[in-house]
């Protein structure tokens, strides 16, 4: 069963009670929470997830729940709680959803060391990973949706999992996070791609989420392996260009963006050699995403 | 029984849990910080291969996580031993650091937060000094904390590397200056041993080491991990089993070092909770540190509720926490410096919340 299957009550009441046993990508997620921003949230986003069986294992269990506190009667709050306790400060009732997205990367990458986690955003074509690791503010998000909605597979908005054995892409594909511009870009840029509400205020600004699409949450069991390696950076006005980058500054980034390396040693050293060896690597500037996805198609087809 | 305590117990008895069991276990064993252990104590026993899937990647994630600290951790009391080096202080290595140096099994899938060490009262300023020297530096600014942990505690602020992050406590004491138990330090630091192959680095006696975790148990507010330091002590108490005096040894040093209570309590859980094998005279002798029958019995319903956190969200448990923390307040400081020492904590946190 799939969340699109569940009444807007049924899914209320099973984010209130038992919990919604949500899988994205290889994990199960025990979701709960009572709030409207959520259910609402989980509704749009995760609608093609599958909904596991009640008695099986679930890997995370959080709940997005209004801390006990006199301030909820002044400033409403939201709290992220993992295994009953809250790694993080509250937050803005109106961020609730947001919070539920972090809290959901925060459990991958502080637990999942079966993988190497890189912080970067992955994309496939004909069999291959696009990987666009960059900082915050880089335009890889942007990239990312922009690429997912002209027919590129997401494999993951932000947490990119290798796995130690293959060195292949395990996808995790969840909800794409959209910061203050370019979620009106991605709007105009992709119409038929459903993007949330935004929230203001947040410590990223202005933020919004864009629905995986049917088809990369459908094929989440496809894992692909690593061909390019882009470092994006968006600049108002720019022509698009991909510049070659040399492997060991590529490889220095990668390290750089991964959550884990240090847990890894020396498997991931070499885990992370064979990526790079086996993709080319470039910079890539651009100002139009029209142009940026007609660059990548490019290379797709050359592959 | 608590599912990590049975994990721990029979690992042989888990493997056929159910998937609902397993995520049980996962979740407990995680919040007790005790994942890896329980995934070291199913690996020793060639037992991973039969964990189902699922729980089987958090389990092996676990083991590779504990893994990483421990290089982590060694390399850290590397840097501490080159950084020290010059100012010929011994170092004394306490707890999770002390039991990884020495070899102890108690350090096998260990979760770390920070290292100890144990330093002369005396030698502290030119410690601290060869430490910022080396980039350590205080991580609590304000003028109240540096008053508080100077005056009043049994270490120096706690020190944060400025390029690697990593937590160093330097302690002159195994007890706050204004505890009530006055375990003496000289005493510990006399009788420390030297650790094969590192000319510098010491760590405290089998003896000593036992009544230090037992204390660390016993009298400290950090309750959270109390399941996670019963476990060190089960372990310590098991392989110093073996060693010749060790058992007649322990009662006659928590006399020397103020401590019987702490001792008391430690072996009293230990064998109620994790069936550590204790010899009966031991037991018999310890019985000096005993409580009066009714502190008896509500530290058996606080400690029991804590150490067996199978409803951590239970309004019970939770009362039960807060009072071992009050408890353990109660027993680092006298009254007044305990009331002044609350109340300046609650205004700053109110003071946070404005700001």
């Amino acid at each position: 069963m799939i969340v699109a299957h569940l009444s807007h009550q049924e899914l209320m009441h099973r984010l209130a009670r038992p919990g919604l046993r949500l899988r994205t990508g290889p994990v199960v997620n025990r979701i709960q929470s009572r709030l409207a921003k959520v259910v609402h949230g989980v509704e749009l986003h995760y609608a093609d997830c599958t909904i596991e069986d009640s008695e099986g294992f679930a890997d995370f269990h959080v709940r997005v729940a209004p801390p006990r506190s006199p301030r909820r009667w002044i400033a409403p709050q939201v709290q992220f709680q993992f295994d009953g306790a809250g790694p993080f400060l509250p937050l803005p009732a109106s961020q609730a959803f947001a919070m539920l997205e972090w809290g959901l990367n925060w459990c991958v990458s502080s637990h999942c060391h079966q993988y190497l986690i890189v912080h970067a955003a992955s994309v496939e074509r004909s069999g291959f990973a696009l990987l666009l690791p960059g900082h915050p503010g880089s335009g890889k998000s942007t990239l990312c949706a922009g690429l997912v909605s002209r027919g590129w597979r997401l494999l993951s908005d932000e947490l990119t999992l290798l796995d130690l054995a293959t060195g292949h892409v395990v996808p995790l594909p969840r909800p794409v996070s959209l910061k203050n511009a370019s979620i009106d870009v991605i709007r105009r840029f992709s119409p038929g791609m459903e993007v949330g509400p935004p929230v203001h205020d947040t410590v990223k600004g202005s933020v919004a989420h864009m629905r995986p699409p049917t088809d990369s949450v459908r094929r989440a069991t496809e894992a692909a392996r690593p061909r390019w390696i882009v470092l994006p950076r968006y600049e108002a006005g720019a022509a698009a260009s991909l510049t070659p980058l040399s492997r060991a500054r590529a490889f220095m980034h990668l390290a750089d963006h991964a959550f884990n390396y240090d847990v890894h040693g020396r498997q991931g050293f070499e885990l992370l050699a064979q990526v790079i060896d086996s993709s080319d690597c470039f910079e890539f500037h651009y100002g139009a995403l029209e142009h940026a996805v007609a660059v990548f198609d490019d290379i797709a087809r050359r592959a | 029984m608590h599912p990590v305590v049975h994990a721990l117990r029979d690992p042989a008895a888990v493997v056929s849990s159910s998937l609902p069991q397993w995520d049980a276990l996962v979740r407990q064993a995680r919040r007790t910080n005790l994942l890896p252990c329980v995934a070291l104590a199913l690996d020793e026993r060639g037992l991973l291969p039969q964990v189902p899937p699922a729980p089987r990647v958090h389990l092996e994630a676990a083991r590779t996580l504990a893994r990483a600290q421990a290089d982590a951790v060694r390399r850290e009391v590397a840097y501490i031993d080159r950084a020290l080096a010059a100012s010929g202080i011994p170092i004394v290595l306490l707890k999770g650091a002390a039991y990884l140096i020495a070899g102890l099994r108690a350090a096998r899938g260990r979760v770390f937060s920070d290292i100890d060490i144990l330093v002369p009262r005396g030698a502290l300023a030119s410690v601290e000094a060869a430490l910022m020297l080396r980039g350590w530096a205080t991580g609590k600014t304000t003028a109240y904390d540096q008053r508080y942990y100077r005056r009043w505690m049994h270490e120096l602020p706690p020190l944060r590397h400025i390029s690697r992050q990593t937590w160093l406590d330097v302690h002159h004491a195994i007890l706050p200056i204004t505890a009530r138990l006055k375990p003496d330090s000289a005493k510990l630091l006399a009788a420390s041993l030297p650790v094969a192959g590192e000319p510098r680095l010491r760590v405290l006696a089998p003896v000593d080491m036992v009544l230090h975790s037992a204390t660390h148990l016993f009298c400290n507010e950090d309750v959270g991990n109390s399941l996670r330091d019963l476990v060190d002590l089960d372990s310590l108490l098991r392989e110093f089993a073996s060693e010749e005096d060790f058992w007649p040894r322990l009662t006659v040093r928590a006399r020397e070092l103020d401590l019987t209570r702490p001792l008391y309590y430690a072996l009293r859980y230990a064998v109620r909770i994790l069936g550590t094998p204790i010899p009966a005279p031991v037991l018999h002798e310890a019985e000096i540190g005993r409580p009066p029958p009714l502190l008896r019995g509500l530290m058996d319903a606080l400690f029991l509720q804590t150490l067996q956190p199978d409803r951590t969200t239970d309004r019970l448990a939770s009362l039960a926490r807060g009072s071992l923390y009050v408890r353990a307040h109660w027993l680092r400081m006298p009254p007044l410096l305990l009331a002044q020492h609350l109340t300046i904590k609650a205004l700053r946190r109110e003071e946070q919340k404005a700001g």
